[in-house]
């Protein structure tokens, strides 16, 4: 007699506990896991935010004052650490992952819900450790790259903590693009093609492809350099004959696609909020689709666009700008197919919308400064300057966090039952936009002039345009209080947002809001045209 | 190996609706052995581009024997072949027969890490002599460390295959399949290993 899966999962449910308590257990339910990640980002997202202040206070003076140098070092490196790995990658991919993809493909549940919990179940403890390295002997100080020799010869602990840490966050992060690729492509509802699929769902393939196919080198490469650390090999170590530039190599062979499994996501979550808000069909569908792709398969060849400083030969440096240069096509596609989305829409001006429109601003500025960057000469001017760190900020958040609040907005009516509050939403938006701008915007004019990343001190005559760039942090800082106030006030006591506040189309809508546990009351229907908007119901199959 | 039977269905225990889906544990099974895969493609590349740009360093000692390597890249293959009949007789419904070729498997893993080992011993470098002797012991490391994992894996698939009481039998073929799958996966990287490293 077979065990079906299923069975035990079912037999498994009736002894989860009810109410809130159940999202502090080892549920099997994608919808509970999807808030379980988004939830846990978002505090991991307090904590770093918290230090990103602490980096900008610093930073309003050219001494280093506010705190000593190695502990300025500390803060940077788990301020990146925890923004990658602990919020938004989880929250991209895992929270509106789980949440949305069973959805899409008319499923009840993820392919493999018992690996989808331990994948979630690993994200805790090693944030809490990485946090907790702080107090031993120090954190790691060698910045989220953690460069050889830096991260070899710094203090010990703190670095192999973190190493074990962003072990388990990959473990956890592969488990999750396993679980992610079986879902799309194994358990569609029958009858549902491939080209009939919302696109979030082709963004998270081509995102579980990306991780499934470098986070393990990644994994290999820090076992390596814990080697170096602990048991005083000579992999990455040039005084013992090692080479530091195989580390850079293995290491942008993830961190490279890591920008993809950071905005590649959000690309799909984008393609989801616009057409509803501006009730028109997606533009593009088929060239979106085949833009992902050809960002998933040009995103595996150019990590060396990171190492042009780093001795590279001039073919190389050819080579991986030409690839580079390329990547700008898929991504310029997607780009007009949201404004060709928006042009000539019924556009409703609600906070998920602006959001969405804030990201397609800040991303087309992070967007020009990449392939800027892109080009050698250019690159060895500012490599390693505030230019880089305006760059990758307007990408990672002005592009995907607007992105993750857009979908918070327009996902939390059939989460909750509830809607949030429209006012306070726009004043966040007002808030998040002007202080995102005034931050990272005088950051590329710094970078420009010579002011170099990752130190705790720099030369007076930058001080003015620093302390611009501090004041805009702060109006980030304060962004999120009426972020919590509104969900703390709409949770209560938030207007009933009935099954489809929105009118979408998409499948999520259709059933009750929130979703029953097995996510349809009955059979999964059947969505053909995710994006029918602006059609007469009688010509909508 | 064994039939890779796909298309065996999962029935859903649910009131309401009855509804049927493919058993997609092998599909996610190849997905992270292609993960894993990815991790020994990494550990490779750098051992070659250490070769093409890192020269050993004066008086630094980096000499391989043939003879156990080879041996054991037999052993390998051998097991490879007794885990295939141990599936083929389950799938017959000869659990005793099936349980015999798995600890045939099993013995020569165990036998195949005891000569790795002995290797180890008798090497005339250690772990940081110099950058060729770490990458060797770690690939070879990691490698042992899959090997490990599955003679376990083989041992308890043995004992789950036991006539009265064993969860594996000709109906429930999915563990079996699996741990053969991860068998002929540490295989072939075995025989890409030895190529590299040895024969290189």
């Amino acid at each position: 007699m077979t065990i079906s899966i299923d069975q035990q999962k079912t037999n498994n449910e009736s002894l989860q506990p009810k109410g809130w308590l159940r999202y502090f257990s080892f549920s099997l339910d994608h919808k509970v896991i999807g808030i379980q990640y988004l939830v846990c980002g978002f505090l991991f997202y307090l904590i770093g935010g918290t230090l990103a202040s602490a980096i900008r206070i610093e930073l309003a003076s050219p001494m280093s004052d506010f705190m000593p140098r190695d502990v300025y070092n500390q803060v940077l490196t788990l301020h990146g650490t925890i923004m990658i790995f602990l919020w938004i990658v989880p929250v991209v991919n895992g929270a509106f992952g789980n949440y949305l993809i069973p959805f899409y493909v008319g499923a009840r549940d993820m392919a493999f819900p018992r690996l989808n919990a331990v994948a979630f179940w690993l994200i805790p403890p090693s944030g809490l450790m990485l946090v907790a390295s702080y107090f031993v002997e120090g954190a790691a100080q060698a910045g989220w790259t953690a460069y050889p020799p830096l991260s070899i010869t710094t203090p010990q602990s703190g670095q192999i903590i973190w190493i074990l840490s962003v072990l388990l966050l990959g473990g956890s992060s592969i488990f999750g693009g396993i679980n992610f690729i079986a879902t799309i492509i194994k358990l569609r509802r029958p009858g549902l093609k491939l080209m009939q699929l919302p696109m979030y769902c082709w963004a998270m393939l081509g995102t579980s492809l990306l991780v499934v196919l470098s986070t393990p080198v990644l994994a290999g490469t820090l076992i390596l350099l814990s080697f170096d650390i602990i048991a005083n090999t000579g992999f990455f170590n040039p005084v013992l004959g090692g080479n530091v530039v195989v580390y850079q190599h293995l290491f942008w062979f993830y961190s490279h696609p890591a920008v993809y499994i950071m905005v590649l996501p959000a690309f799909g979550l984008v393609s989801e909020i616009l057409p509803v808000h501006a009730r028109k069909p997606l533009f593009g569908y088929t060239t979106m689709v085949f833009s992902i792709m050809g960002i998933v398969v040009l995103g595996l060849v150019v990590w060396a666009h990171h190492m042009f400083t780093s001795g590279t030969p001039p073919w190389m440096r050819l080579f991986f700008t030409i690839a580079t240069a390329f990547i700008a096509v898929p991504t310029g596609i997607k780009f007009f197919n949201w404004v060709a989305t928006l042009w000539g829409g019924k556009i409703s001006i609600n906070s998920a919308m602006l959001f969405s429109c804030g990201f397609i601003i800040n991303f087309v500025f992070g967007g020009i400064t990449g392939v800027a960057l892109a080009q050698v000469p250019f690159d060895i001017h500012v490599h390693d300057t505030y230019f880089v760190v305006a760059h990758f900020h307007y990408i990672v958040y002005g592009g995907t966090v607007f992105i993750i609040f857009s979908s918070i907005y327009h996902w939390f009516p059939k989460v909750t039952g509830k809607m949030l509050n429209e006012k306070l939403g726009i004043l966040h938006f007002i808030i998040t936009f002007i202080g995102f701008n005034l931050c990272f915007a005088p950051q590329h004019w710094l970078g420009l002039n010579g002011m170099p990343r990752r130190v705790a001190e720099y030369d007076p005559q930058f001080q003015f345009v620093n302390q611009i760039s501090s004041l805009g942090a702060l109006l980030m800082a304060i962004s999120t209080i009426p972020f919590l106030i509104n969900v703390f006030l709409s949770v209560r006591n938030g207007k009933d947002a009935g099954d489809n506040p929105w009118n979408a189309l998409t499948p999520e809508w259709l059933t009750s809001s929130p979703p029953p546990v097995e996510n349809w009351e009955g059979e999964a229907p059947l969505v053909e045209e995710p994006y029918g908007y602006g059609k007469k119901i009688s010509e909508q199959k | 190996m064994t039939t890779l039977d796909s298309s065996k269905e999962i029935q859903k225990n649910n009131s309401e609706v009855n509804e049927t889906h493919e058993d997609f544990r092998m599909f996610g099974l190849i997905t992270f052995l292609i993960a894993d895969g990815m991790t020994f493609a990494g550990f490779f590349a750098a051992y070659l581009t250490y070769k093409a740009v890192n020269p050993l360093p004066d008086g630094a000692i980096y000499e391989l024997e043939l003879p156990i390597p080879t041996l054991n890249t037999i052993l390998l293959l051998v097991s490879s072949a007794t885990f295939h009949k141990a599936g083929k007789a389950l799938l017959k419904d000869k659990n005793s027969d099936s349980q015999k070729w798995l600890f045939i498997t099993a013995f020569l893993g165990i036998i195949f890490l005891i000569c790795q080992l002995f290797e180890y011993f008798h090497l005339p470098f250690g772990l940081t002599d110099n950058l060729f002797a770490s990458t060797f012991y770690a690939l070879t490391g990691f490698h042992g460390l899959h090997v490990t994992l599955g003679t376990l894996m083989i041992l308890i698939i043995a004992w789950q295959s036991r006539i009265n009481g064993g969860r594996v039998t000709s109906q429930n073929m999915f563990p079996l399949e699996a741990v053969e799958l991860y068998w002929h996966f540490v295989d072939g990287i075995w025989v890409i290993l030895f190529i590299i490293l040895y024969l290189l």
